[in-house]
């Protein structure tokens, strides 16, 4: 595009700029004064949020590779061609993902456990556990070494920097290093040996304002223990390799440690770059700098005895390490990563499949005769290279001495032995945490504590490695046994575990699982192990997965709540002035865990004199880090603290250090932003120095101070927001022309905020601000980067809501003309969100001409993709103008029209998707002639091949339509619907979805302009349109034949329908019963029942079922008018609830709660009743489906016919003896109780008393005297049946006497104000329950009860037996009435 | 726990007790349900305002005071619990 290029040339031109300014500005200023820094390590812009940005994905693009790790065996080969490094598989494991920085967790150590003041009292500490002095003392002591080795440096680059001033001449050489110096590691390293000095990346946060004014790169040198690896810029996979020994031995001696790619001669494993070949350069990144590692990342090994100045020695070659010798076989065990394992096993495997063919195996493959083998040369030497031995040993100091290898009888060869004792397998990786297990010692012989760590081992393996029911009772076993394993011994093992490299997203998940499980089981005793756990999951908080960090929040909040404020005080202050910004930023999040878990008032003070402290200013800029955490953590919740929080940090506005005052700044917007709208009175005291720091302090420091005010002023009242804003208007309209992106963005913010309080007055925006504004705002290059883009199109709509629509409208309108045509979507945008927010009556005729001329270009001259803008944009204005677009409607359906016969498809379907946004202002402007017109246009176009284009021209024809009506329409509608049919079976979904969208509008409004017969070859392909994915289509299409069997009379349809129950598929099935029950519901029930209960007869389950699903439906659509068709269908349903077929009775239950619910309270209760007998027997079913079904019916029948009735077919079996039993009634009483608790109170039933306890509810016999209620029959009493249960008795519910006289519920002394039914109707059988048979009674419904249980009843029909139906005399209601 | 409780409310039996406290078991005895049904109607009484002028005119009370008199007896029903007779 030719404004990208004309950008580039433009930036080009710059860098020339500043290069020859470089080459001209290099050694003039004095290096004493300002360092040895030169312009490369200032920063090129100026972010003022701080590194919460490094959560936002959209900055940061993944970083997947950027530093390959050496032990993943898939790297090597695609670092091979560089080209194809963005097609790498995303890998699971967490390193990959990180970027440099959040891999700096790595270096942390899990120091040893510490003191635990609450535990051991009065007493001394034991010397051998570090006390929170000792800590401390550490810290200082790490600070101080810190500051000598900066010094010991500076003096170093001094004496460098003066030994290369004289040869001045060669500054020109090596300009073109300089300039990319910041991104190439091989020049670099040129550079380096050149006894160049290396400049460094970039600085860190602390870099500018460190007292020793270096730049960052000893700044930010973290824990004296690392070993520095000079260089910056991307990293070779090899530097990632970790030297022998890393994580094993901590007590290496220096000289194992070959530190670094800073040894130049020696072929180090850092050093192999010139093995692999694919030098290529490395790509630019695109970073924001505050996740940037500082330049002194490289192979960062923890190990304390490494000091950074060998690492600063490039003559001294290290010596050559034990570890560095062929790993012999006897080596593997124990000390040998398992990245050296990965590589040896894959260069096994590969030698393995490359070996040469035997003798034998070419005789097996060749023919016995008809060539001649000849002898090989005898010069003839195979080939070993030595590129594919990747372990070959880099000797750097001669072949080491031979040592007879140490027989192992444990040792591994490449097959992995099988893991004993069912445990999981283990990754190669995982041996150096749990090889103990696979050494086959016998457990007896091990002491107590072995075993136990062992055991722990166990658990933790399967927990990570396991299987999920593996996983499941391991943790179990973990958490029950938490305390009796120990703090101690569990800790020893997880952490550890957590900070291996090579940890995957669901292992950490896991283990952090284990730990939040543990601790709760802990509780204080956790104390000790506070700082170590903090360690690992502080990296948590700042992971760029979401549940990460919630999951480390919990860990850390649940930590804190176990240990007490006192002791995370004590682990974790430390941190806070830690030399290494990495720990800082964690700790201050972690810190704000704690005090949204322990309450902000419990650290208040803390904070406070943190952020005051004198010693350090990491402490204050740390401390008031935390609140701004804790504003961002727990929002409007600050309110309450918010005066004392400001006062906290408002003193930081005017610290001597920048850093502390930008993050002051930054935290009080937070602050108020948290407490928007509220709060204003809090801040009145930080006004004044902000207002006043605006004024002094440029860049960084002043976005941040600018940020703040963005926030504070929308708090403000009216008349002080408008003071204030004029305030802060003259310095933001001097940063309008900054050419830094991030004061860009935050500019743009505030102004936002500043013209939405309402105070702020329009004649003021346009005469102070707009200008300037759009000067340096509306212009290109704001349009390429997604963020400013975004912002500025908010922050102009926020403009033209105050200043009106005329005004920015005419600002940017010949903009749609533009040249480049990001720039011309940006405008679109701009203009369709200001016209949809406030209409266009502010436009006037010249300016409307404007307008439509631009976007008729703009909609013309797109190319890109995303068409959705323009469409929009369109779309919005024309339907905001209303009928003033008339005029200009011929020349919008001429340019639609013709880029309709454009050849591009893209360009076809735009045109098409425009005349549907723009149908409903043209019939407005009474263009029916030119719809007309169109709609042949479209119909022509009907053959189109491309299937999205063809979906879109049916959704034109459709808008059309939809306008104009079905008697205008042309073409007419019986000429459109038949070219409509074939297109039904087009597969494409947007086709589909139009196309029945239209068909059926055209059956619901135009049906009677097509023949019968056509609808029903309609109906034919909509039946397959049934088995379409998306729901709208079928949903669409049920509809549809709701319209066609309306138009056509629904005999026809109905018949189709009823023989695509027949079909196989489930989709198909449950779609044509959802099409029946839509055709009942418009053509009347009475038309479809006859015929669908007809086809319930049909000997097949399907159809049986599809009936049901059918009435089901039916009943749920036609809702009241069920209570006429209820009695009809009563011996259909009777029959489905007694079908031996599970999903005949849960089908038929649905269809009951259906009905139940449309009639409740039209009269139909003894139907219901009915219908209740028969659902009741189910409610014992197990499978889910039915019994949900079978519940849900009972909770229908509840609304139907009350609770009180339910609630007697419910006594009888809640003091069951059996609990299978009992535990359904209860289920069954609690829904009840839920749904209508209210109502059981007058259908409770009257407890006898007993002993002690008056169960009666004696105020409701006050009207009463208090007689015996009636009791049943003796010969109703299964007495005999209930003693037979043992455990009836000890359960302490009532014996079966009691619990029959009780029941009846027109005991109820309420009942006769409350419930009808129990006065005429008896119970008639009473339960003699037989434990797994059917069972049913309850009230008497008159037409027939199939599930009595035994002959000594009372019922005197024939005898039941299961699963067989009963045929009743005529006479059968006689045997039950006595 | 059957498959079936999965997907309705008693999956949360837990749940559902304490938010529901009169919903029962299957191991509920005979007095706690019977103190659920007590307390659920006086709740009832006292909520339902016809219902407590009923009572205070057959007990010639005020209906603050039976509104009272309920509350209290809301506290202990049904008397002491009874003991629980051992295996």
């Amino acid at each position: 595009m030719a404004s990208d290029d004309e950008i580039e040339k433009t930036q080009e031109e710059r860098k020339k700029m500043e290069k020859q300014l470089e080459s001209l500005t290099e050694l003039t200023f004095d290096t004493d004064l300002y360092g040895d820094s030169d312009k490369a390590s200032y920063f090129p812009s100026i972010p003022a949020t701080e590194e919460e940005e490094t959560h936002d994905a959209e900055v940061i693009p993944r970083r997947n590779f950027q530093s390959y790790t050496g032990h993943d065996v898939a790297v090597p080969i695609n670092n091979s061609n560089d080209a194809g490094d963005n097609e790498v598989v995303t890998s699971r494991r967490i390193i990959d993902r990180e970027d440099d920085y959040r891999r700096r967790r790595l270096n942390q150590i899990l120091s040893p456990d510490r003191h635990d003041a609450f535990a051991a009292g009065e007493k001394t500490p034991d010397p051998s556990v570090r006390s929170y002095a000792d800590i401390m003392r550490d810290e200082a002591l790490k600070r101080e070494r810190e500051e000598t080795i900066r010094l010991i440096s500076k003096k170093k680059k001094e004496e460098e920097e003066a030994g290369k001033a004289a040869p001045v001449a060669e500054k020109e050489k090596s300009q073109q290093n300089q300039q990319q110096k910041r991104r190439n590691r091989w020049d670099q390293n040129q550079n380096l040996e050149e006894g160049g000095v290396k400049k460094s990346k970039t600085s860190d946060w602390d870099a500018p304002d460190s007292n020793a004014m270096t730049p960052g790169r000893w700044d930010a040198t973290p824990t004296p223990g690392r070993v520095v690896d000079a260089t910056p810029g991307r990293r070779n996979r090899w530097d990632e390799t970790p030297t022998p020994g890393r994580l094993v031995d901590s007590d290496a001696t220096p000289g194992g440690v070959t530190p670094g790619g800073v040894t130049p001669g020696g072929a180090t494993w850092d050093a192999t770059p010139k093995l692999s070949g694919g030098i290529t350069p490395t790509p630019k990144r695109q970073r924001s700098r505050w996740d940037e590692t500082p330049a002194t990342m490289g192979s960062v090994t923890p190990l304390p005895g490494a000091t950074p100045a060998a690492a600063y020695t490039p003559g001294v070659t290290p010596v050559g390490g034990v570890e560095l010798a062929t790993p012999t076989p006897g080596a593997l065990q124990g000390s040998f990563t398992p990245e050296q394992y990965n590589l040896l096993r894959w260069e096994r495997d590969i030698e393995e499949r490359n070996r040469p063919l035997t003798d034998e195996e070419l005789d097996a493959m060749f023919p016995q005769e008809g060539y001649k083998v000849l002898d090989p040369p005898a010069s003839y030497v195979p080939i070993r290279t030595p590129a594919r031995k990747l372990l070959a040993t880099p000797t750097p100091l001669g072949t080491p001495l031979y040592q007879i290898p140490e027989e192992n009888r444990g040792q591994q060869f490449d097959v992995p032995k099988e893991a004993p004792g069912g445990l999981p397998f283990m990754k190669p990786e995982d041996y150096q945490y749990f090889g103990a297990l696979l050494n086959e010692e016998n457990e007896e012989e091990l002491s107590p504590d072995e075993q136990k760590e062992r055991k722990i081992m166990k658990l933790l393996l399967k927990v990570k490695n396991g299987t999920p029911p593996q996983r499941k009772t391991a943790l179990r076993q973990l958490t029950d046994k938490a305390r009796e394993f120990g703090a101690g011994p569990l800790f020893n093992r997880i952490l550890p575990l957590l900070m291996q490299p090579t940890l995957e997203d669901q292992e950490r998940h896991l283990l952090v699982k284990v730990i939040d499980r543990v601790l709760y089981k802990l509780d204080e005793l956790v104390r000790p192990y506070v700082h170590k756990i903090l360690v690992v999951i502080e990296p948590l908080l700042i992971d760029e997965d979401y549940y990460a960090r919630v999951e480390g929040r919990e860990i850390i909040s649940n930590l804190s709540k176990a240990a007490g404020l006192a002791t995370m005080i004590a682990a974790m202050r430390p941190d806070i002035d830690n030399i290494d910004e990495y720990v800082r930023n964690t700790t201050a999040r972690a810190f704000s865990v704690v005090a949204s878990a322990l309450g902000i008032p419990a650290l208040l003070p803390f904070l406070k004199a943190v952020c005051q402290s004198k010693k350090s200013w990491q402490a204050r800029h740390t401390g008031i880090k935390i609140v701004q955490q804790i504003a961002i953590l727990i929002g409007c919740a600050v309110l309450p603290h918010l005066r004392s929080l400001v006062e906290i940090i408002e003193h930081g506005l005017n610290d001597e250090n920048q850093k502390v005052r930008t993050i002051t700044a930054l935290s009080l917007a937070a602050l108020a932003e948290a407490a928007a709208p509220y709060g204003i009175e809090s801040f009145d005291s930080v006004l004044k120095p902000l207002w006043k720091g605006i004024r002094q302090h440029r860049g960084k420091v002043l976005a941040a101070f600018l940020k703040a005010i963005g926030f504070i002023i929308p708090l403000m009242e009216a008349l002080y927001a408008s003071y204030y804003t004029k305030e802060v208007m003259l310095i933001l309209i001097r940063e309008f022309q900054s050419p830094d992106e991030e004061m860009k963005k935050i500019v743009l913010k505030v102004v936002k905020q500043c013209v939405s309080t309402e105070g702020v007055e329009a004649e003021y925006i346009r005469t102070d601000i707009l200008p300037e504004f759009f000067r340096n705002f509306w212009v290109r290059r704001m349009a390429l980067d997604r963020r400013n883009y975004k912002q500025l199109v908010e922050t102009t709509v926020e403009i033209a809501n105050k200043v009106g629509v005329a005004d920015i409208v005419g600002r940017i309108v010949e903009d749609l003309k533009d040249e480049s045509e990001p720039y011309r979507r940006m405008v679109m945008e701009t203009i369709e969100k200001v016209v949809t927010n406030l209409g266009s009556s502010d436009i006037d005729a010249r300016l409307e001409e404007l307008l439509i001329d631009g976007i008729l270009y703009a909609f013309q001259e797109q190319t890109s993709d995303d068409a959705n803008v323009m469409l929009n944009g369109f779309g919005a204005v024309v339907n905001s103008l209303g009928q003033r677009v008339k005029p200009y409607l011929p020349q919008i359906c001429g340019t639609i029209k013709w880029r309709l016969n454009n050849k591009s498809a893209k360009v076809r379907q735009q045109a098409a998707d425009l005349i549907s946004r723009i149908a409903v202002v043209m019939k407005q402007c009474h263009e029916e002639q030119l719809m007309g017109h169109l709609g042949v246009v479209l119909y022509e176009y009907l053959g189109e091949e491309y299937p999205e284009v063809l979906g879109s021209i049916l959704g034109a024809l459709k808008s059309i339509v939809n306008v104009i009506g079905m008697t205008k329409m042309t073409p007419p509608i019986k000429d459109l619907l038949p070219r409509l049919t074939p297109i039904l079976k087009n597969r494409h979904e947007k086709v589909q979805e139009n196309c029945i969208d239209l068909v059926g509008r055209i059956a619901d409004r135009g049906a009677e302009f097509v023949p019968a017969r056509e609808w029903m070859r309609i109906c034919f392909e909509l039946l397959e349109m049934l088995k379409a994915h998306k729901k709208g289509i079928r949903r669409a299409t049920v509809n549809t034949f709701g319209y066609i069997a309306k138009a056509i009379g629904p005999q026809d349809v109905l018949a189709t329908l009823l023989n695509n129950l027949k079909v196989q598929e489930r989709q198909n099935r449950v779609c044509t019963t959802v099409a029946i029950a839509i055709v009942a519901e418009t053509c009347s029930p009475f038309t479809v029942l006859p015929a669908l209960m007809n086809e319930y007869r049909v000997p097949e389950l399907n159809v049986q079922n599809g009936v049901l699903k059918s009435l089901s439906f039916l009943f749920e659509y036609i809702g009241e008018m069920g209570k006429d068709y209820i009695y009809a269908v009563t011996p259909l349903l009777e029959d489905a609830l007694m079908d031996r077929d599970l999903v005949h009775r849960q089908t038929a239950a649905s269809a009951v709660k259906h009905m139940a619910l449309g009639v409740a309270g039209l009269g139909c209760e003894d139907a219901l009743v009915h219908l209740l007998n028969y659902v009741w027997p189910n409610i014992f079913e197990t499978s889910p489906h039915v019994i949900n079904a079978v519940m849900e019916a009972i909770e229908g029948m509840r609304v139907a016919l009350g609770s009180a009735v339910v609630l007697n077919y419910c006594l009888q079996g809640l003091f069951h003896p059996a609990r299978k039993v009992r535990e359904v009634y209860w289920k069954i009483y609690n829904s009840l109780y839920i749904g209508a608790q209210d109502a059981l109170v007058a259908a409770y039933p009257s407890l006898e008393d007993e002993h002690n306890n008056v169960y009666s509810r004696s105020e409701l016999m006050i009207w009463r005297s208090m007689k015996r209620v009636q009791s049943f029959p003796s010969h109703m009493l299964p007495v005999g049946r209930f003693h037979k249960f043992g455990r009836f008795k000890h359960h302490n519910c009532w014996s079966s006497e009691i619990s029959v006289q009780n029941f009846p519920s027109n005991t109820c002394p309420l009942s006769n104000l409350v419930i009808i039914i129990s006065l005429d109707s008896e119970f008639i059988g009473f339960p003699c329950i037989p434990l797994f048979s059917k069972f049913t009674f309850g009230l008497q419904c008159g037409l027939g009860d199939e599930f009595r249980c035994c002959s000594t009843h009372p019922y005197k029909g024939p005898a039941f037996k299961m699963e067989k139906k009963v045929e009743l005399s005529g006479n059968f209601l006689a045997a039950d009435i006595r | 726990m059957q498959a079936s409780d999965r997907f309705n409310i008693n999956s949360q039996l837990e749940h559902l007790q304490a938010k529901y406290v009169g919903t029962g078991h299957a191991d509920i005895n005979r007095f706690e349900w019977a103190v659920n049904i007590q307390r659920d109607s006086y709740a009832s009484y006292i909520g339902h305002y016809p219902l407590l002028s009923y009572f205070s005119i057959a007990q010639n009370e005020s209906i603050g005071r039976q509104r009272y008199t309920f509350m209290q007896k809301m506290l202990l029903p049904c008397g002491l619990p009874p003991e629980r007779e051992e295996e």
